[in-house]
């Protein structure tokens, strides 16, 4: 912690002993017994999963951040001999930030890059001033832009932090312009090499961590289900091995399962059964009694459905196979059951605004069939309009009602076997996943009778062709599901609101002794955390109060002090600033540990406003020896607490209860406590 | 471009508060035009004509005025049915003159106007208003209509005005009206009984006066400075009383006054005394005023609305005590809690209900097969509860025993009335939230386990207080498990009567899911206090309905698997709104912008960022503009970049916005973007003029160009005008239809 802590003195004194000295401390308080515990501690049972992915090269999706963090982890298992087979489904169970940077988790990884990221950029501007356009000047604008993609790439947090250089960068370009001696060509240059170095790289770099990403992982996984088919088939193994060398072009006679593109709440498939829809409801509407017709997340033979020309009898793919175009007109016939997807103006079961859906029975009533469906491809090109399995997303639009087959994300109740309503959509405003399908498992159907069709639809599917998606395509698929991937369990014994976090009204633990009291929280030194917040409020104060007597002439600071004050609290308060305020903004589970990237600017503000206080506001020798003398008072209270909590810090030493009670400062603090 | 504009620009510099005041800028804008005229003419009339150029100012805002007026008012009683959200706001209105209390997630001053405007029109407020579709019949509703459709009239004014005052041009100020009168949008959305009118109104009338007085900065402290600034707070205060999307334009003002109080301070002619002045002229206007109006509006309502209605539930069992025909209405009952005493327990989150239970087990595979307990929202026997000792079954109302108060830590046991089952709670998974235990009715006459036993607590009291009835903040700690009684709010499926789960949680966080209190209380061994002395104070209520309220907001999520309108669709006018009517047959009216308006709006937007950015580049690399060039680009970066600002705030808080969203919520930004319009083709087509200025015909530019944007409106506007005014017959992919070849984009359903 007190690396962090003197940083930006050292920034401004280069390389000295004391950066040797304090390296040499941090590094030893972090890793002073870290192979302790060897058990696997809270959220390192994910992380931890992830990595064993990598190993094995199989497909995952995570939602907290892209895939560099992983990556970086991945690598330090691999060097460090992991093997990638060891389970990571047992949890055994400043101080906060040494914590969090000895276990195996992204917000460390995070920290530093961030905390890279503002340190090259300082020294990228301290090199403007001198020497523009020497080696030095672009190393560091270059690793600014590295670092920054680096932070984005570990999680999204790390965004705020880019932001926020981005927008000091825009700042220190907007007075480049209006520099005056510069020449207009020599103004271009600077700002294209910031362009260059803070747009284009980190975006090439974000692009190729996927790019890796995607390469190292090209098995299919347990997280196939969520992204599209075309995506699956481009994985090795899972639907690939199914719909390698399937027939592409969907024709008349063709045999294909249709899946719902949206896959909300569950990915499902186009699913119908011998059962029909009750005669009366339990709230007493009254249905078609015809056979139901559901979406059903699991393969099974009941998916499959045959195209069939309207025009035509037969159920086969006629040689040469004439492929189904956008707008014919359809009919969709079960596979095992031989009867057509028909919808009527019949209430849904759950969803009383749409129509039913049902396979047509004749029951020889005055209910006709109305089984003609018309073809909409919604992504289809300029140059072809031909129905084409995985690729193409269809919609199907009733010819007499035009309503829209859609899935309605109700789960039917055990009549419906708790399988999904599927309804047809009377009053379809837009494009809607929910109404779009694609075909799947695909292949053209031969056999002319019903007891060969049902051998033939029970039979894989064969295999001739294989077909890739663009690097790009699975890219921005992949990151649109990570950023639209939402975990619905909001609710955690450990989450707590971001007001909690200043005020360290929380903690998290995140491992217990299997036996002892021996115990691993994340808890910060309540000492640097008030002393933090402390030195942003005086920060604030002071900056308005120099800023108000400015604008009225008065100048208390010599101007180049004033700009290092404002660059100072520029990175630092605005880096605690934009890490911390968005999650006000957020809905998702928070954690202590999402402050910890905000707290170490609100640290790094600390050193500056000490030093600014010993420096102009006291005036006389005196105020100043009193004040060093508080210093190093407040820098022992500091090192007292946390050297009281270190055992909750590395949770090397079992305490007796009592020693815990004594521990747990304030009430809201969770200390965990045997009873005996 | 005849001198005498440029000049003028250039030498006011047109910095807002440089800028001349009220009439006084009006005249000088109209002579700048007025000498255009002259230019022309041969003759210079140099005296008499100022009078001229006065009566053709104030005949151009007539005319402005009328126009929009008679767009606005055309056909406005048709149709005559419901249509869209009318029937939330005018049975809204409707219940104002019913005087019955009702809950909206809108604050009320919208919903009073327009029972105002309902009344002194001869409206009784017996429509039930029940659906859209339904038939006014003999019901007036002309009067909410007329009402609405004036205050939106008088947004097309108001943005000449501003437009004007902030270019100092005719044209732009036309060009904008003109955008405004000829936009479908606007012109739908201010003809039916809605919110929007009214907020838009306040909107634009912050706006106009914020700009006016920002030119009347050059005599501060004068009379129409005075005026200008308190009527930009009564806007303030109108527009954050009619919808919380006020925040955005206070939002705006607020800026726009810490800019100008920042550029007072660094003024170092001025005192601080008198620096000081201007900030207490602007708390008292723009704080204090706009504050106490909107206090005031909220008194009002809740004066008015003193009957119990449809809305009582949602509200605190204190809050309820004050509406007339409510139970809790001049009741009196006992003030503490007694064992013995027979209660319902309320949970203090909105909308959740009575702790309750009933004569049905929970379903086979959902936890133990037990008597359900659940909240319901409704007044009901089966939500009373017997509050008793834990430990014994003897009957405390039993006349020898002593009364003996519970107390905050008491161990107690809840047997339900009607069934006599305990509460009880155990290691069994909640039926819909994970994580959670199964809380059920368990015991035959009240002989149950020791799942049965809770520990009461009272909020933030000590140990050993008394428990009040409908003040006290309490909580039910299970002693066995030590989770706490909750409910999450989730509705039960069809076994459970789609009332909502109760759940005990082993979380122990302040929520208020988990914070109970006691309404109804009976123990006839008590003496009853009036409950009067219970009722909240104004300030209380007031807080209370705020909460409600934005929890109300926050509630309204979209659904997963339906069609929802998002931010990015809006300017691009990607999809209307059905107002009424579906089939071919129906009069069918279809909110949806003019797409030639929406889409050059759009377009403008692009232009302005960059030729702003352009232009600011050049200033800021020291480039000497000539006189004209640097009063237009003044103009553009300052007048427009207001303007700019208004659109991103009414528009980009959206994206972070978890509710359900609308189409109509984009059209307070919709306004600012024609604002921005006018200005910036106004200035683009005088700045072309000038860089052609030897071409003979360079002043001809900008007259044929805003001409021909005026005209394309216009004709833009006949194309599409059945949108607002009722379209019947086939729709439009049929040839047939009066729409045929207009439906542009596939997303619009007309």
């Amino acid at each position: 912690m007190w690396g962090f802590l003197k940083r930006p003195v050292v920034v401004t004194a280069d390389i000295n002993l004391s950066l040797v000295a304090l390296t040499g401390m941090g590094l030893l308080s972090r890793l002073w017994r870290l192979t302790y515990p060897r058990a696997v501690v809270f959220d390192e049972v994910y992380y931890g999963q992830y990595i064993s992915f990598y190993m094995k090269q199989i497909f995952f999706l995570d939602d907290s951040g892209p895939p560099f963090g992983h990556m970086v982890l991945a690598l330090g298992g691999y060097l460090g001999g992991f093997d990638g087979n060891f389970l990571w489904n047992r949890i055994g169970a400043e101080n906060a930030l040494i914590t969090q940077s000895r276990l195996m988790l992204l917000e460390s990884v995070l920290i530093f890059f961030n905390l890279l990221a503002v340190l090259s950029y300082l020294k990228f501007f301290n090199c403007q001033k001198h020497s523009p356009f020497s080696l030095s000047w672009w190393f560091w604008l270059t690793l600014t832009g590295v670092a920054c993609s680096c932070a984005v790439g570990i999680k999204y947090m790390g965004v705020f932090t880019y932001v926020l250089v981005l927008g000091v960068a825009a700042v220190h370009a907007w007075h480049l312009i209006g520099d005056q001696t510069l020449s207009n060509v020599c103004v271009f240059c600077h700002l294209l090499a910031r362009a260059v170095a803070l747009l284009v790289i980190p975006v090439v770099l974000y692009l190729l961590f996927f790019y890796v990403h995607l390469i190292l992982v090209f098995r299919s996984g347990p997280h196939d289900q969520i992204m599209s088919s075309a995506f699956q088939a481009s994985l090795e193994g899972g639907l690939a091995r199914i719909t390698q060398g399937q027939p592409l072009e969907v024709a008349f006679g063709s045999q294909v399962t249709l899946r719902n593109v949206f896959g909300k709440p569950v990915p499902c498939w186009l699913h119908s059964h011998q059962d029909t829809y009750p005669m009366i409801y339990e709230n007493g509407r009254g249905s078609s009694h015809q056979q139901q017709v559901t979406c059903y997340p699991f393969k099974d033979v009941n998916n499959w459905w045959i195209v069939k020309d309207p025009r035509r009898h037969q159920l086969v793919v006629s040689s040469p196979p004439r492929p189904v175009r956008h707008g014919d007109m359809v009919q969709l016939v079960h596979g095992m059951t031989t009867r057509s997807l028909n919808t009527h103006d019949v209430a849904a079961p759950l969803s009383p605004h749409s129509q039913e859906v049902s396979c047509y029975i004749d029951y020889n009533i005055s209910m006709p069939a109305q089984n003609l469906w018309r073809l909409e491809i919604v992504n289809r090109g300029s140059d072809t309009d031909v129905w084409k399995s995985i690729l193409s997303e269809v919609r199907f639009v009733h010819v007499n009602t035009s309503a829209v087959l859609k899935l309605s994300g109700a789960h039917l109740p055990d009549w419906g076997y708790r399988q999904l309503e599927i309804v047809g959509e009377k009053l379809s405003r837009g494009y809607h996943g929910s109404t779009v399908w694609n075909v799947e498992e695909h292949r053209y159907g031969a056999s002319q009778e019903q007891r060969e069709r049902e051998r033939e639809l029970h039979s894989p599917a064969q295999v001739d062709v294989t077909r890739n998606l663009s690097f790009m395509a699975r890219f921005s698929e992949l990151q649109w599901r990570m950023l639209a991937l939402r975990s619905d369990d909001s609710e955690h014994k450990y989450s707590s609101s971001p007001l909690e976090w200043v005020t360290l009204d929380t903690n998290i633990a995140y491992w217990l002794h299997p036996r002892t009291s021996a115990q691993i929280h994340l808890l910060g030194n309540i000492v640097i955390w008030v002393s933090g917040s402390l030195a942003l409020a005086i920060y604030a104060l002071l900056s308005l109060w120099y800023l108000l007597r400015r604008r009225r002439n008065v100048h208390d600071l010599p101007q180049d002090a004033w700009l290092r004050w404002v660059l100072a609290g520029a990175l630092c308060a605005g880096g605690w600033a934009v890490n911390y305020l968005p999650f006000f903004l957020m809905e998702k589970t928070l954690f202590l540990y999402h402050y910890l990237p905000a707290l170490t600017f609100q640290i790094l503000l600390l050193p500056v406003v000490l030093q600014h206080i010993s420096d102009h506001l006291c005036r006389s020798q005196l105020q100043r020896s009193v004040f060093s003398a508080l210093v190093v008072a407040w820098y022992s209270s500091a090192c007292h607490v946390s050297n009281t909590l270190r055992p909750l810090t590395y949770g090397d030493k079992s305490l007796s209860p009592h020693e815990l009670k004594a521990l747990r400062w304030k009430d809201s603090w969770d200390i965990l406590i045997r009873k005996h | 471009m005849p001198p005498a504009t440029g000049g003028g620009l250039a030498e006011s510099e047109l910095r807002p508060r440089r800028g001349r005041c009220g009439p006084q800028a009006a005249r000088a804008a109209g002579r700048d035009v007025a000498a255009e005229a002259v230019a022309r003419s041969p003759k210079r009339p140099a005296w008499g004509s100022r009078r001229f150029e006065a009566a053709g100012w104030w005949a151009l805002l007539a005319l402005v005025t009328l126009l929009s007026f008679a767009t606005r008012f055309h056909r406005l009683d048709e149709p005559p049915h419901i249509c869209w959200d009318e029937t939330h706001f005018g049975k809204m209105g409707s219940y104002y003159i019913n005087r019955t209390f009702f809950f909206d997630v809108h604050p009320p001053l919208g919903k009073m106007l327009i029972g105002l405007a309902g009344y002194l029109s001869g409206y009784d407020g017996t429509f039930l208003f029940q659906k859209p579709g339904d038939k006014y019949e003999h019901h007036s509703y002309m009067g909410m209509r007329g009402f609405c459709a004036f205050l939106g009239s008088w947004l097309v004014p108001f943005a000449y005005l501003t437009v004007l005052d902030l270019s100092k041009s005719l044209s732009a100020a036309l060009l904008t009206a003109a955008l405004l009168t000829f936009d479908t949008g606007c012109l739908t959305l201010s003809q039916y009984i809605l919110l929007d009118p009214i907020l838009m109104f306040f909107i634009m009338a912050a706006m106009l006066s914020m700009v006016k007085y920002n030119s009347c900065a050059d005599r501060p402290f004068s009379a129409p400075w005075w005026f200008w600034l308190s009527l930009t707070g009564v806007s303030l205060a109108g527009a954050l009383g009619v919808k919380f999307v006020g925040l955005f334009i206070i939002l705006q003002v607020g800026l726009n006054t810490i800019a100008d109080l920042w550029y007072l301070f660094g003024d170092l002619s001025l005192s601080l005394v008198t620096v000081g002045k201007h900030l207490t002229a602007r708390v008292l206007c723009l704080i204090v005023l706009p504050l106490a109006l909107y206090t005031a509006t909220f008194a009002v309502h809740f004066m008015v609305l003193s009957k119990s209605g449809p809305g009582d539930g949602f509200f605190s069992s204190a809050f309820q005590a004050r509406l007339s025909g409510n139970n809790l209405h001049n009741a009196s009952i006992p003030e503490h809690l007694a064992y013995g005493s027979v209660i319902t327990v309320k949970n203090l989150r909105m909308a959740i209900g009575y702790l309750h239970s009933h004569r049905h087990l929970y379903p086979e595979g959902i936890g133990a097969r037990q008597q359900q307990v659940t909240t319901y929202l409704h007044k009901d026997y089966n939500n009373l509860w017997i509050i008793k000792k834990h430990n014994t079954n003897s009957d405390p109302l039993d006349p020898s025993f002593p009364v003996e108060f519970v107390r905050h830590g008491d161990i107690i046991r809840l047997e339900h009335k009607e069934t006599s089952r305990n509460l009880h709670s155990h290691y069994h998974e909640a039926p819909m939230t994970r994580k959670h235990y199964q809380v059920t009715g368990y015991g035959i006459n009240g002989t149950g386990d020791s799942n049965d036993f809770w520990r009461i607590e009272v909020v933030n009291r000590k140990f050993g207080n008394r428990i009040k009835v409908l003040r006290s903040r309490i909580r039910f700690i299970h002693l066995v498990t030590g989770c706490v009684l909750g409910s999450s709010g989730k509705v039960l499926p069809k076994w459970g009567w789609e009332q909502l789960e109760v759940t005990c949680t082993p979380y122990l966080k302040e929520t208020l899911n988990s914070i109970w209190n006691v309404e109804d209380h009976i123990n006839p061994k008590l003496p009853n206090i009036s409950l009067d002395v219970l009722q909240p104070s104004f300030p209380e209520i007031l807080l209370e309905s705020h909460m409600v309220m934005i929890r109300g907001n926050s509630g309204l999520k979209p659904k997963d698997n339906e069609f929802t309108s998002k931010p990015w669709h809006w300017p691009i006018n990607y999809q209307g709104l059905r107002f009424s009517g579906v089939n071919d047959t129906d009069f069918r009216v279809y909110l949806l912008g003019n797409p030639v308006v929406w889409w050059l709006n759009l377009l403008s937007i692009a232009l302005y960022l960059l030729s702003g950015s352009i232009i600011a580049v050049a200033m800021q690399r020291g480039a000497r503009l000539p006189a004209e060039v640097a009063g237009l680009s003044q103009v553009l970066l300052r007048g427009g970049g207001q303007v700019l600002l208004g659109w991103t705030l009414h528009y980009f808080p959206f994206f972070l916005m978890g509710r359900v969203l609308y189409f109509h919520h984009y059209f307070p930004a919709m306004l600012f973007s024609s604002m921005l319009t006018g200005i910036l083709w106004d200035t683009l087509l005088r700045l072309c003029a000038w860089g052609l200025a030897s071409w003979p015909l360079a002043r001809g530019i900008h007259v044929a160009g805003i001409l021909s944007l005026l005209l394309g409106t216009a004709y833009s506007f006949y194309l599409f005008h059945p949108l607002a005014y009722g379209m019947v017959g086939p729709l439009a992919q049929d040839p047939q239809s009066p729409m045929a070849g207009l439906r542009w984009l596939d997303s619009w359903d007309f």
